[in-house]
């Protein structure tokens, strides 16, 4: 036995037989008040808890670590490789089957805890000490398939897969598991598929009303629209944006990539918060047009106009780096080609230009309608009575009529559309894209765009532009001033409120959003290196190591990609609420809700990182007798800081933007940024919100800004290598919306 | 530091599948210890696949490989005693050259002084002394070739790799470094296996030749022999350039075969073939051009003639197909249309099996 086996073998004891079983709320390292009778108690330890009697069902966990106990010193490899194996899967199927089977009264599975001995006892969710043994049985599993030469007997690439396969599935494939589970049993808990149908079938979601009759359309119609009026209008303009900038002479290339991060470093919903102090009916516009021209006030914000608008604005710049992308790709000895053979202009354009520029639309399109399903802020800040999707849910969750049923169906609903257009766009899309960009220098210069185009685009670039700026400056400006709309003295109260400092008394930090503003910064501190880790750990075994199932876990990280944040909250709150794992109202729920819905980034990032280094640098270290650990370190990591920061950067700011999964998981005690902004807005204080959001934004930009100046380019020797440009984006284009 | 030696290799029925393609097909062979050995085939007939095996890189599908008479079939390269040169030398990108070099010797945990005293040495062998705080980036491909072997070297592999290491270099190089390599591995007395595409490069550095075509072995043997004694048509034609003629062998006597090439008729060793159909390889330096018409030359006419410097490319077209001929020396070009008659020199026209 090696020696990082015994390392695992003994971590397995100290879960096992030291740290407390179960979760112990209010611990803490001051006051022991929550240890008391250890090792039995509240805060026992899995062994004493067994053979006390109190949880018999703990002991055969025990028998697993045991019986690997028996062979530390064996030299029988082949016999302790198969302990190994019998005994970490075993302990593991174990430890999983009591969790759940035993749990709180009338729940759990009734003849599985029978099986284990346990004759309706209850017990609570699983700590810290469960935890550490299910990692530790989790590493001696996979030792002992190291052992018998999978992954060519390298331990580090056994375990990582186990232990990223074993995240996955309890944090993502068991919650949204959860959710259909939960769509499939009646309010009481019972199974009742016909309960499913009538949810599923209910004329709130697809119902057509609204075409005939003055009632409103289903939810799900009301999502559709609005997703393909969003990735419409993005497209074309991103389309317009990228063409005229790229095409024409048109000045102004730095603004607007400067204007592309602004939807990375602003919370979904503020966009739309912008616009109720502008167009709402005391916003500073329809009040300016009410007292000028006697143009009445009106609510045609709130609704399907106003959603749609906030959207737009809030996405097309994703839908321009997109574009931009495609437009540059495309080869202009093409286009000259195409001139030389006598065609005009517009000819050109029309058989040249526009054909490989499609498959690039196609994605950007999808892009949109995928952000807008996904996006929960605008809907809710604007929506009035217009609700999609991702707003039924929330309000079925937390809303008078809590409905779990209702809210999994939704659920299922907005996660089968979201994957559906996903998978459109792997399947159909991943082999259409006419890349045109090869390794050789291209001189030539890119086609002029045809008079009518640009005509076209300018004028429809110009009012997005404008209003974008209005926008921000709305969002800057708004803190200031008494109330945006209504009184415009300029004023500290708002920031006052949020912000304040009491210096009497020492330092205390008195205002009302400084609580959720730590708290923001703190989980997203504690997340963003997780979510890096996690995420180019499993870029890494996907690209550059060979094992049974990486095409299953290839999917499985995909399919994480698509999932939208409200139905992962939704998730979430269903699967974590109740034992074994009971870590709602929490930090930690927080803390694994923004790495998983990060981790896309990660990965992401990882995959653009690594595939931009050559594979026989890792053979080289390899024949050079470094093993997958070694080599990941000193030749992999070091290539790799680029995407490894932007990993970190941006896996950050989302955490910090992020609405749409942490509304449900937030609480008194945890409550976040975004969380409390949107409180605000619906209590009518926009003074407070429009406030607290421009910190946010200054803050985060800062930040962005303060990285890309230190790690801005990648330095190999005194010749400069293409940064890793291409990772640092790609992030924001692919991710899904919070 | 225990020096193990080169140590021989030997492949016993190795494949390697990748699904349902086969890369490498029930493949057999030894590298003796001390030996340079050449895999040479064209793209895609598995060598490379068949070197990354030895090294440890690609688990074979089937098979046995022993370095130095131990089986290291399921070995991984990291626990195996092998070095490879990479085509792309793979150096990395983020270390100095010593850094490079003293990369092997620092994961095994030698020490920081002896890793970098080892690495020393092997770039002062290779001719790099001075170049130690260099960047890759800041090198010549060729420096950056030299690197990449010194690094090979550091450890003092039981087998040393090297996977086209030429191709990235420019032809008057190219033979440079093919020498140097050569040398050093006489002089370390080192086991190399050696792949290329290059079948000049492959006769002038290789103890034997290992020809691969189809993921198989089409020959192996000391250059002479595969460029005398093709056993195929496939070697016949990729090692050097052959024209391949179907004959009719009339009669054996005595290991000697009469053989009828069109109207001529010649005698060859008959190789163990019988009468019957055949076919014959012959190198275009034995066509032989002259004037006279004899019992053992064949008519024709020049089609094509080309002036290459010090030899002649010429084209002739004969009643048993067009023929490629090449004429050394200072001779006066020729006209399309000139009837001429070629007789075969006494080397360079082999019999091979009918395929």
């Amino acid at each position: 036995m090696r020696s990082a086996t015994k390392l695992a073998l003994l971590l397995g004891w100290l879960g096992y037989a030291v740290l407390p079983w179960y979760f112990v709320e209010g611990m803490s390292l001051t006051r022991l008040d929550w240890a008391a009778g250890y090792p039995l108690g509240k805060a026992g330890s899995a062994l004493a808890l067994g053979l006390s009697g109190q949880a018999p069902w703990l002991l055969p966990i025990g028998a697993a670590l045991a019986a690997i106990t028996a062979f530390v010193a064996s030299r029988d490899a082949a016999r302790t490789a198969t302990v190994l194996i019998w005994a970490g899967a075993l302990g593991l199927a174990l430890l999983f089957a009591q969790g759940f089977a035993i749990a709180l009264e009338n729940q759990g599975i009734p003849w599985l805890a029978a099986l284990l001995g346990s004759t309706g006892a209850t017990q609570r969710g699983m700590g810290g000490g469960a935890f550490v043994t299910v990692v530790a049985l989790l590493l001696l599993l996979c030792h002992g398939l190291a052992y018998r030469g999978i992954c060519r007997g390298d331990l580090f690439t056994t375990c990582s897969i186990g232990i990223v396969i074993l995240l996955i599935g309890l944090f993502i494939f068991f919650p949204v598991s959860t959710i259909l589970r939960s769509a499939l049993v009646d309010q009481s808990g019972a199974f009742a598929p016909s309960a499913f149908f009538a949810r599923f079938f209910d004329s709130s979601i697809w119902g057509l009303g609204c075409l005939s009759a003055n009632v409103n359309c289903g939810v799900a119609w009301n999502t559709l629209v609005l997703a393909v009026l969003c990735g419409v209008i993005t497209t074309l303009l991103g389309l317009a944006c990228a063409l005229l900038i790229l095409r024409t002479g048109m000045p102004g290339k730095r603004v607007m990539r400067a204007l592309t991060v602004l939807p990375i470093i602003t919370p979904p919903f503020v966009i739309g918060l912008a616009l109720i102090l502008l167009f709402g009916r005391a916003g500073v516009i329809s009040t300016f047009l009410y007292e000028w021209f006697g143009i009445a006030r009106s609510r045609w914000l709130y609704g399907l106009p106003g959603v749609l608008l906030a959207q737009v604005l809030a996405f097309a710049p994703i839908a321009f780096l997109v574009l931009i992308g495609v437009v540059q790709g495309i080869s202009p000895s093409l286009e000259e080609a195409s001139q030389t053979l006598g065609a005009k202009r517009w000819q050109t354009f029309r058989t040249v230009t526009w054909p490989l520029l499609k498959p690039g639309i196609a994605n950007a399109f999808l892009l949109g309608f995928v952000e807008s399903m996904a996006d929960f802020g605008n809907p809710l800040v604007l929506g009035g009575n217009f609700e999609v999707l991702s707003t039924k849910i929330f309000f079925a969750v937390v809303g008078a009529a809590y409905n779990q049923g209702q809210a999994a169906v939704l659920a299922i609903i907005l996660l089968a559309f979201t994957l559906g257009a996903f998978w459109v766009q792997q399947r159909w899309l991943g082999g259409k894209s006419y890349t045109t960009v090869t390794g050789k220098g291209d001189s030539g210069l890119p086609t002029p765009l045809p008079r009518r185009i640009t005509w076209l685009a300018t004028t429809a670039i110009v009012p997005w532009v404008a209003l974008t700026f209005v926008i921000y400056l709305v969002i800057l400006v708004g803190g200031f001033v008494k109330s945006m709309g209504r009184n415009h003295t300029p004023t500290l109260e708002h920031y006052a409120t949020g912000f304040a400092i009491d210096f009497s008394n020492g330092i205390y930090f008195q205002g009302s959003a400084w609580n959720s503003f730590f708290t923001t910064i703190k989980v997203a501190a504690i997340s963003a290196p997780l979510t890096a880790v996690i995420g180019l750990l499993t870029a890494y075994l996907l690209t550059r190591q060979k094992f049974g199932g990486r095409g299953m876990l290839e999917f499985a990280t995909m399919l994480s990609f698509a999932i939208p944040g409200t139905v992962l909250g939704v998730a979430y709150i269903l699967a974590f609420n109740v034992p074994p794992i009971e870590i709602t109202g929490t930090g930690l729920i927080l803390i694994i809700a923004f790495v998983f819905r990060n981790m896309p980034v990660g990965v992401r990032s990882g995959i653009a990182g690594l595939s931009q280094i050559d594979k026989s640098l890792d053979e080289a270290s390899t024949t050079l007798r470094a093993r997958s650990f070694t080599t990941l370190w000193r030749v992999v990591l070091p290539l790799l800081r680029p995407a490894l920061v932007s990993a970190l950067v941006y896996s950050f700011v989302r955490s910090m933007t992020a609405v749409s999964a942490v509304i449900f998981l937030v609480s008194a005690e945890y409550n976040l940024a975004t969380a409390y902004i949107v409180g605000r807005v619906e209590a009518g204080e926009f003074g407070l919100a429009i406030a607290y959001s421009s910190v946010l934004i200054v803050f985060m930009a800062f930040g962005i800004g303060l990285i890309q100046l230190g790690v801005g380019e990648r330095k190999l020797g005194r010749r400069k290598v293409a940064a890793l440009n291409s990772s640092v984006s790609d992030p924001i284009t692919q991710g899904a919306a919070s | 530091m225990t020096k193990a030696g080169p140590a021989s290799v030997e492949f016993r029925n190795v494949s390697m599948r990748y699904g349902s393609v086969t890369a490498v097909d029930n493949v057999s062979f030894t590298v003796e210890a001390g030996k340079l050995v050449t895999l040479l085939g064209p793209s895609g007939c598995g060598k490379t696949t068949t070197l990354r095996m030895i090294a440890g890189l690609e688990i074979a599908s089937d098979g046995q490989i022993l370095i130095g008479g131990q089986d290291v079939t399921r070995l991984s390269a990291a626990d195996r005693d092998v070095s490879m040169v990479f085509q792309s030398y793979a150096l990395f990108p983020h270390m100095s050259v010593l850094e490079n070099a003293a990369y092997g010797p620092t994961v095994k945990g030698l020490g920081k002084e002896k890793s970098r005293e080892m690495a020393l040495d092997k770039l002062a062998l290779v001719g790099l002394k001075g170049f130690e705080n260099r960047y890759p980036s800041e090198l010549s491909g060729g420096q950056q070739q030299r690197v990449a072997v010194a690094r090979a070297l550091v450890l003092e592999p039981q087998v040393l790799l090297f996977d086209e290491p030429l191709s990235n270099l420019d032809a008057k190089l190219r033979r440079r470094v093919r020498e140097e390599i050569r040398e050093l591995q006489q002089d370390l007395n080192l086991t190399v296996a050696y792949v290329t595409h290059d079948q000049e490069e492959a006769l002038a550095v290789s103890d034997k030749i290992i020809v691969m075509s189809n993921a198989k072995i089409a020959q192996q043997g000391a250059p002479r022999a595969l460029y005398e004694e093709p056993a195929n048509a496939f070697v016949a034609d990729f090692i050097g350039d052959a024209n391949l003629i179907d004959v009719t062998v009339t009669a054996v006597v005595d290991g000697r075969a009469d053989v009828a090439i069109g109207p001529a008729s010649v005698s060859l060793p008959a190789r163990g073939l019988g009468p019957g159909p055949a076919k014959v390889a012959i190198r275009p330096e034995s066509l032989l051009l002259s004037g006279q018409v004899g019992q053992s030359s064949l008519p024709g006419t020049i089609s094509k003639c080309a002036y290459l410097g010090n030899h002649l490319d010429i084209m002739v077209e004969t009643p048993v197909g067009e023929l490629f001929v090449i004429q050394y020396g200072h001779h006066a070009m020729l006209e399309p249309g000139t009837p001429v008659s070629l007789s075969f020199a006494g080397s360079g026209v082999t019999l091979i099996p009918p395929a």
